[in-house]
C-alpha cells in the first residue's frame, strides 16, 4: 500500500476513534467504582453495577423511558397521518386558498421557535395541560416540514392512479393511506425517523411544561438529575443515567444506521 | 349531504387538523406574543399594560446583550471549525477507502445522541483534575486547561463540544456535494497540470458553495438555539460567559415569570436571527 494511503487510513481511524472513544469511556466509567473513575484509562480495573443500582433507586428512570416512548410514538403517528393528509391536499386537490395555505406553511418554517415558546406555555396553563402528557403530545402532532416532504413525494405520483381509484369508488382518505402511501415508503421512513428522534431528544419543552417527576421524559429527567443535587456530585451515577439515556438511540442507530443518515441528510438538503 | 357540496368541502376537511393546529399553536401565539410585549405579567396577577417599557428595558439590559455577545462568540468559533473539519473529513471520505461505512457511521453517531448525554459526557472530559483531555495534556508534558472555569475559554469549550456533536451531519452533506462533481473534471484538470490545491479551489469549492451556504445557515440557526449545553454544563457561568440568549430568556420566563419581558426578548431575538440569516443569504449565496 502506498505510504499516503496508509497515512490516510491512520488519520481516518484516529478521527473515528475520537468520535467513538468518549462513548466507550462513558460506558466503562459508569460501570467503574466512583473512586477509580479519575484514573480510568483504556481498560477498567474493576466493574461494578453500583452506579446503576443507586440511580434506579433515586429516579424513576424506567417510568421516564415509558413516557418518552409514548410521547414520541404518538407524535410520530400524528405527524405521519396529518402530514400525509395535508401534503396530499396540497399536492393533488384543487381548492380555494391552497396557495395561501402553502405560504402559511412556509412562513411557519421560517419562524424561529423563540417567538411561540412563551405563548404556547401560557396556552398550556390556560388549558390546564401543564403537568399532563397532552402538553407534550398535542403541540407535536403536526409538522410543516413533514407536510412539505409529503407534498413533494405525492407530486411525483401520476394523477391517473388517483383518478382510477376514485372511479373505483375509493374515498379520499383511503386513497391517501392505502394507495398512495405504499408508494412513498422512503419519505415515510424519513419523516418517521426524524420526528421520533426530535421528539425523543427534545428537552426544552418538557422542562417548561412538566414538573411532576412521574411524567418527565427521559432526557428531562436525566438533565435535572445531572443539574440538581440528587446525584450528590457522584460522577458514576450521573454517567449511568446518561448511558441509559443514550442506549435506546444507539441500539436503533446500530440497526437502522443507513436510514438515520439518509433521513437527516435529506432533511438538511431540503432545508 | 349532497355529493357536490361534500366534494367541495372535502379538501378543507382534510386540512382541518393542520389548520386548527397552526392557528392554535403558531398564528395565535405570534399575535399574542406581540401583544404580550406591551404588558407586564406573571400569569397569576392580571396583565398590566406598560406601553414600550419592556422595549426600553431591553435596550438597557446588559445581561441580555452579554448573552447575545456570548452566542455570537460561540458561532464565531463553532461555524468555521465545523466547516473546516466537516470538509476535511468529507474530502477524505470521498476517496476510495475501505471501511468507509464504518468511518461514516462513527462520525455520525454523536449527531443522533441526545445533547443531554453529550453535555454530561463532555462535562467530565473537560474536568480539571480527572478529565481525559487534561490527563492527556499532562501526559504530553503540557499544562492543564481550565476548560469550564475560565470565563474567557468556557464558551470556546462549549463550541468545540457542539462541533464534535454536529460535524458528522455536515460531513454527510458535504459528501453529497462533493459527489456531484464528475471525476472527469478532475482528470481533465490533472491533464492540464493543475495542482491538487488548484483543483480544489477552482473545481471543488464552486461545486460545494451551495452546501457551504447551507451548513452556515443550519449551524447559525442551531447555534442561536444553544440552551441545554450551557444549562447543564455551566448554568451560564462562569461570570455569565456561557449565558446563551435562549438560556437568559428561559430564566426570565420560567425563573422570574417576567412573561411580558421575556416575550419581548423572544421576539427581538427571533428578528435578530432572521436578520442574520438574511444577511448570510445576501453575502454567501452566489448565482449559479
Amino acid at each position: 500500500m502506498k505510504l499516503s494511503k496508509l497515512i490516510l487510513y491512520l488519520f481516518m481511524t484516529a478521527a473515528a476513534l475520537s468520535f467513538l472513544y468518549p462513548f466507550y469511556w462513558m460506558i466503562v466509567a459508569s460501570l467503574t467504582p466512583e473512586a477509580q473513575i479519575g484514573e480510568l484509562g483504556l481498560l477498567p480495573k474493576t466493574l461494578t453495577a453500583d452506579n446503576y443500582t443507586q440511580m434506579f433507586a433515586k429516579i424513576p428512570i424506567w417510568r421516564s423511558l415509558l413516557n418518552s416512548t409514548f410521547v414520541a410514538l404518538l407524535a410520530t403517528f400524528g405527524v405521519l397521518v396529518f402530514g400525509a393528509m395535508t401534503g396530499y391536499a396540497l399536492a393533488k386537490l384543487r381548492f380555494r386558498g391552497r396557495n395561501l395555505l402553502f405560504f402559511v406553511i412556509i412562513f411557519t418554517m421560517t419562524l424561529p421557535f423563540q417567538i411561540t415558546l412563551i405563548p404556547n406555555y401560557i396556552l398550556m396553563v390556560k388549558l390546564e395541560w401543564v403537568d399532563t402528557l397532552a402538553a407534550l403530545v398535542v403541540p407535536a402532532l403536526n409538522s410543516a416540514f413533514a407536510i412539505l416532504l409529503f407534498r413533494q413525494a405525492f407530486q411525483t405520483i401520476p394523477d391517473d392512479l388517483i383518478d382510477a381509484a376514485r372511479m373505483d369508488g375509493c374515498g379520499e382518505l383511503r386513497i391517501v393511506f392505502q394507495i398512495l402511501c405504499p408508494n412513498i415508503l422512503p419519505t415515510i421512513i424519513t419523516v418517521g425517523i426524524l420526528t421520533f428522534m426530535n421528539s425523543w431528544n427534545d428537552v426544552l419543552w418538557p422542562l417548561i411544561v412538566i414538573r411532576d417527576e412521574q411524567l418527565m421524559t427521559m432526557p428531562q429527567l436525566v438533565t435535572l438529575f445531572a443539574v440538581g443535587g440528587r446525584a450528590e456530585a457522584q460522577l458514576g451515577v450521573k454517567l449511568a443515567a446518561a448511558v441509559l439515556l443514550a442506549l435506546p438511540i444507539i441500539i436503533a442507530y446500530a440497526i437502522f444506521q443507513r436510514h438515520f443518515i439518509q433521513s437527516m441528510a435529506s432533511s438538511g438538503l431540503k432545508s | 349531504m349532497p355529493s357536490q357540496l361534500r366534494k367541495r368541502l372535502l379538501p378543507y376537511l382534510i386540512v382541518s387538523p393542520y389548520l386548527i393546529h397552526v392557528v392554535l399553536f403558531v398564528l395565535f401565539p405570534v399575535v399574542f406574543s406581540i401583544v404580550l410585549t406591551f404588558h407586564k405579567w406573571n400569569i397569576i396577577s392580571p396583565m398590566e399594560f406598560v406601553g414600550v417599557d419592556n422595549y426600553l428595558h431591553l435596550f438597557q439590559d446588559r445581561l441580555f446583550w452579554k448573552s447575545i455577545l456570548n452566542t455570537l462568540q460561540f458561532l464565531l468559533v463553532h461555524i468555521p471549525l465545523q466547516i473546516g473539519i466537516a470538509l476535511l473529513l468529507a474530502y477524505f471520505l470521498n476517496e476510495k477507502l475501505a471501511l468507509r461505512a464504518f468511518f461514516r457511521a462513527s462520525f455520525f453517531l454523536p449527531v443522533v445522541i441526545s445533547g443531554v448525554v453529550v453535555t454530561i459526557l463532555w462535562q467530565q472530559l473537560y474536568g480539571l483534575e480527572t478529565g481525559i483531555l487534561n490527563r492527556l495534556l499532562i501526559s504530553f508534558g503540557l499544562g492543564r486547561v481550565d476548560w469550564l472555569s475560565n470565563p474567557k475559554i468556557a464558551i470556546v469549550s462549549i463550541a468545540i463540544m457542539a462541533t464534535w456533536k454536529n460535524v458528522g451531519l455536515y460531513v454527510i452533506l458535504f459528501l453529497v456535494g462533493l459527489q456531484t462533481v464528475p471525476r472527469s473534471y478532475y482528470e481533465a484538470a490533472e491533464v492540464e497540470g493543475a495542482t491538487a490545491w488548484q483543483q480544489f479551489r477552482y473545481i471543488t469549492l464552486p461545486a460545494i458553495n451551495p452546501t457551504i451556504f447551507m451548513v452556515v445557515i443550519l449551524s447559525t440557526v442551531g447555534g442561536f438555539s444553544l440552551f441545554i449545553e450551557p444549562y447543564i454544563m455551566t448554568d451560564g457561568g462562569p461570570l455569565n460567559s456561557t449565558l446563551s440568549a435562549m438560556l437568559y430568556i428561559y430564566k426570565q420566563a420560567f425563573g422570574y415569570y417576567h412573561m411580558g419581558y421575556s416575550a419581548t426578548l423572544g421576539i427581538f431575538f427571533a428578528i435578530l436571527i432572521m436578520g442574520v440569516v438574511a444577511l448570510q443569504k445576501m453575502f454567501l449565496e452566489k448565482e449559479e
